[in-house]
């Protein structure tokens, strides 16, 4: 189609061009709002109890974080699309178990390999919520609270009394979470980078995008054509096996794997994306700040032990992290739309 | 009027199949046929319209090709070639846009990317390339002549530019079929101006445009043919050339004038019950100044949408008001406040019985109960004696026929669950009833027998304001009928006055209707 009637040229006020990039400003400022809590948390703590910043805890810190960061990447992809995985503790526990009883099982068996079984399991709970959330219809909400006692049930049967303990386990897999590069753990660049992708491919990708449109407005994407249930099915597919990969670092971090392992971590990962800017009903937020949420937590955890607290604060101070996030979201939102609607009001 | 360029039925060549066809669609929702004889057919260049009053299965065809519904029968054929739309994204795929009266977009996203949401362009490896996609939508609102930015998040923007962006993303999509349903219903007449150059842009450029508006003006204005729809049938296709606006709302209203419910209350009116002194709601009504008396039926009709519904609501508290008073017997009614409303001695029967009438899990007793349980408690507890008393003792008087009181209201047929409503309120012994829809969805018989039961409440000095879309019902029962459009009042009649022709005129605009 051809233009016929002239083009009038747009006249842009100044105040668009200002307002232009707000959005994207905004998420760097939520993102860098987090780091400020960070370095302050890390300066006051160091000031303190100067072995805060030692190399070994620096290290201890990071490699704490990787499960988190990582549970939060496939957290994120589940609520921005409007839902929410409570298993992945659950997850983590059985796949914890499941793989790293290979090592007992069949001695010899290549490292590489258990983490595919993991993968397996967390894939497998992860189609198991997915089909259940897309095809059923079910809120996921629901669906994954009973997914979460389910697989704990299994697990516990499973399990019995039994533990896997660092005895039975390869050195090289203990190892794991110890070797560094620049005393830099591995496994921490490693998750990094997994986590850079995840980021690159939700801004980048059609697939990705699908998900904040889901999340943003879901009769829309359904008119829009969008594949809708595909994508969420794929999401929880997506972060059931990344729970199942968190689930033998998990293993390879504490080394003894009885019925318990990974309870509660649901929760904390929730915390942990939301802390870290993504928007708890969908549609806004990145993996980033999810992933940097987590850090976060860890540290103030970290922190507290160093500075001889009692670590029953934590779970105050992360819940006081929770509201002042949901606080300051909520405050976020309401400016940027009141910006924007100032920005092209269109009664000329 | 016309925009610079060729006459756009030059495009279209003689014997050229029509961009759209659409016979004999049907389509039914349980026991509800929403759609009998849906039949449109829209040629390139051309802005068709379509018309009917609410509930003549507009939206029902609008779905239908939006992919939305699968019809039950009939045909659609796409530049004449019959398609079947399993999906939004098949109408898209043939080349149809819809534009709802609700846009539909992601708060979330850039204007550009909600454009292109599912097919952005894309380089490399199959990466979206955003630089492209926000250059196009640039291109885009360059032809439409609007300042958007395409990198601004799509939250805050207006309705209208919501709508623009709405129309870009039909362009981007090379759409030949362009469906907007009622566009205009939430723009000033400033936005109207500039969608109306958008669309002639659009006629120009080729495009078939199906316009829904209850504007008879715009439709005037802006549409060569159009399409009447009726009780979900297709009555009439004309050139609008030669018509006038009485025609149309004629072949809208159709139906026999003697059609009216038997009596009327015709009791004398007391003191005034209910007074609206200039209360306003921004952007959803406005000025909105009347008295009920008591012993009086006052009707409120109106299109969907034209702010009647709000107005029940502001006065029984649901929502807030920003400006004038609402006064009860005489004392102001405290603001947004359901429990002062009650207590002040109104009862109000809402539009959506099984989402705000009824609790539809609850027993037929339980819900009877639910507005008075304040005279059914004793020490905190509910008297299980007296509320079953009270409750088949009103079921009784309205005759609700049920299997026994502690079954689900949920068994009940729509007649009977909308007499249980009325049951709740009435055993309040209310001085003032506003029932929004009484009838709505329910059989002939219990019709009537509503009607009655709303004349003897007045007859008993009750004060009663109705709303209605049904206008034998609003010809039959009311005392006096305001008209509200666009958030006004624009018209009032007393029950000689009234027929459905005054009345209707006064909905879509009076002196466009009168030309």
């Amino acid at each position: 189609m051809r233009a016929v009637i002239a083009p009038r040229r747009p006249q842009r006020a100044d105040s668009d061009n200002r307002n232009i990039r707000l959005a994207e400003r905004v998420s760097r400022i939520r993102e860098s709002g987090i780091l400020v809590v960070l370095v302050v948390f890390v300066a006051v703590t160091t000031l303190v109890k100067h072995r805060f910043l030692d190399a070994s805890n620096i290290q201890f810190v990071l490699v704490d974080t990787t499960v988190f960061a990582l549970l939060a990447l496939g957290e994120t992809m589940v609520v921005i699309s409007r839902n929410v995985d409570l298993s992945v503790g659950s997850v983590v526990g059985l796949s914890a178990y499941l793989s790293t009883d290979l090592f007992a099982q069949h001695p010899g068996i290549p490292i590489p390999v258990v983490f595919l079984a993991g993968l397996g399991i967390g894939l497998a709970c992860g189609i198991a919520n997915g089909i259940m959330v897309a095809a059923g219809r079910v809120p996921s909400l629901v669906v994954t609270l009973a997914t979460l006692y389910i697989i704990r049930g299994i697990d516990i049967l499973i399990v019995g009394g039994n533990e896997v303990d660092a005895s039975s386990l390869p050195n090289a897999f203990l190892d794991i979470p110890k070797d560094t590069i620049g005393g830099i753990p591995d496994i921490a660049i490693a998750v990094a980078v997994v986590i850079a992708i995840g980021a690159y491919y939700l801004r980048t990708y059609r697939s990705g995008r699908d998900l904040y449109a889901i999340g943003s407005n879901p009769p829309a994407a359904r008119l829009a054509g969008l594949q809708v249930g595909r994508r969420v099915f794929t999401a929880f597919a997506v972060s059931g096996a990344i729970a199942g990969v968190a689930g033998v670092l998990w293993g390879a971090q504490y080394g003894t794997i009885n019925s318990t392992a990974g309870t509660g971590y649901e929760l904390q990962v929730v915390s942990a994306v939301v802390v870290g800017g993504v928007a708890i009903f969908g549609g806004s937020g990145s993996v980033t700040g999810a992933a940097l949420g987590a850090l976060l937590l860890s540290t103030i955890s970290s922190a507290l032990y160093v500075l001889g607290i009692s670590p029953f604060w934590d779970q105050a101070i992360w819940g006081f992290l929770l509201l002042l996030a949901i606080a300051l979201d909520q405050t976020i939102t309401e400016r940027l739309t009141s910006a924007l609607r100032r920005t092209r009001t269109r009664h000329e | 009027m016309d925009a610079a360029g060729p006459d756009p039925r030059d495009q279209t060549r003689p014997g050229a199949p029509p961009a759209l066809e659409l016979l004999h669609a049907a389509k039914s929702f349980g026991a509800v046929q929403a759609l009998i004889d849906g039949s449109v057919t829209l040629l390139g260049g051309e802005v068709h319209a379509l018309l009917g009053e609410n509930g003549a299965g507009k939206s029902t065809l609008v779905k239908i090709l939006a992919g939305v519904y699968q019809p039950d029968g009939g045909t659609l054929n796409v530049n004449g070639r019959q398609v079947a739309l399993h999906g939004p994204a098949a109408a898209r795929a043939a080349g149809i846009a819809v534009i709802y009266q609700e846009p539909t977009l992601f708060p979330d996203l850039t204007v550009a990317e909600n454009m292109f949401i599912g097919r952005q362009p894309l380089r490399q490896g199959r990466r979206i390339d955003r630089r492209a996609m926000q250059r196009e939508t640039a291109a885009i609102f360059e032809r439409l002549g609007v300042p958007l930015d395409p990198a601004r998040l799509a939250r805050g923007l207006s309705i209208a530019d919501q709508q623009v962006v709405e129309i870009g993303k039909a362009l981007s999509l090379e759409a030949k079929v362009i469906v907007m349903d009622e566009p205009t219903a939430a723009l000033s007449a400033a936005e109207v101006d500039r969608l109306f150059e958008v669309i002639r842009t659009l006629k120009a450029q080729g495009a078939a445009v199906l316009f829904i508006s209850h504007r008879l003006e715009e439709v005037f204005a802006i549409c060569q043919t159009v399409t009447v729809m009726r009780d979900g049938k297709q009555v009439l296709t004309s050139d609008l050339a030669g018509l006038t606006a009485k025609d149309l709302v004629r072949a809208m209203v159709g139906r026999e004038l003697a059609e009216r419910p038997p009596e009327a209350a015709g009791a004398a009116p007391g003191e005034p019950m209910l007074t609206l002194e200039r209360v306003t709601r921004e952007g959803v009504f406005t000025d909105i100044s009347l008295t009920v008396r008591s012993g009086e039926i006052v009707a409120l009709a109106g299109l969907v949408g034209s702010g009647r519904s709000e107005v029940a609501r502001a006065v029984f508290g649901i929502d807030r008001y920003d400006a004038g008073a609402i006064t009860v017997s005489g004392r102001p009614l405290k603001k947004a406040s359901p429990t002062a409303a009650m207590a002040a001695g109104i009862g109000f029967v809402p539009e959506d019985r099984r989402q705000q009438g009824l609790v539809m899990d609850m027993s037929v007793q339980q819900n009877v109960a639910l507005a008075s349980l304040g005279n059914l408690e004793r020490g905190g507890l509910i008297r299980a004696k007296a509320e079953r008393a009270m409750a088949a003792d009103w079921a009784a008087r309205l005759k609700i026929k049920y299997g026994r009181l502690t079954d689900p209201v949920d068994m009940l047929s729509g007649g009977n669950q909308q007499k249980v409503v009325l049951a709740k309120w009435l055993g309040r012994r209310p001085n003032l009833l506003i029932v929004d829809e009484p009838t709505r969805g329910i059989d002939v018989g219990t019709k009537a027998e509503v009607h009655h039961l709303l004349t003897d409440l007045a007859r008993n000095g009750v004060a009663v304001l109705m709303i209605s879309s049904e206008l034998p019902e609003v010809l039959g029962v009311a005392d006096r009928i305001l008209v509200m459009r666009e958030g006004r009042i624009t018209a009032e009649f007393s029950h000689a006055e009234a027929t459905e022709e005054t009345i209707m005129t006064a909905a879509m605009g009076q002196h466009e209707a009168a030309r």
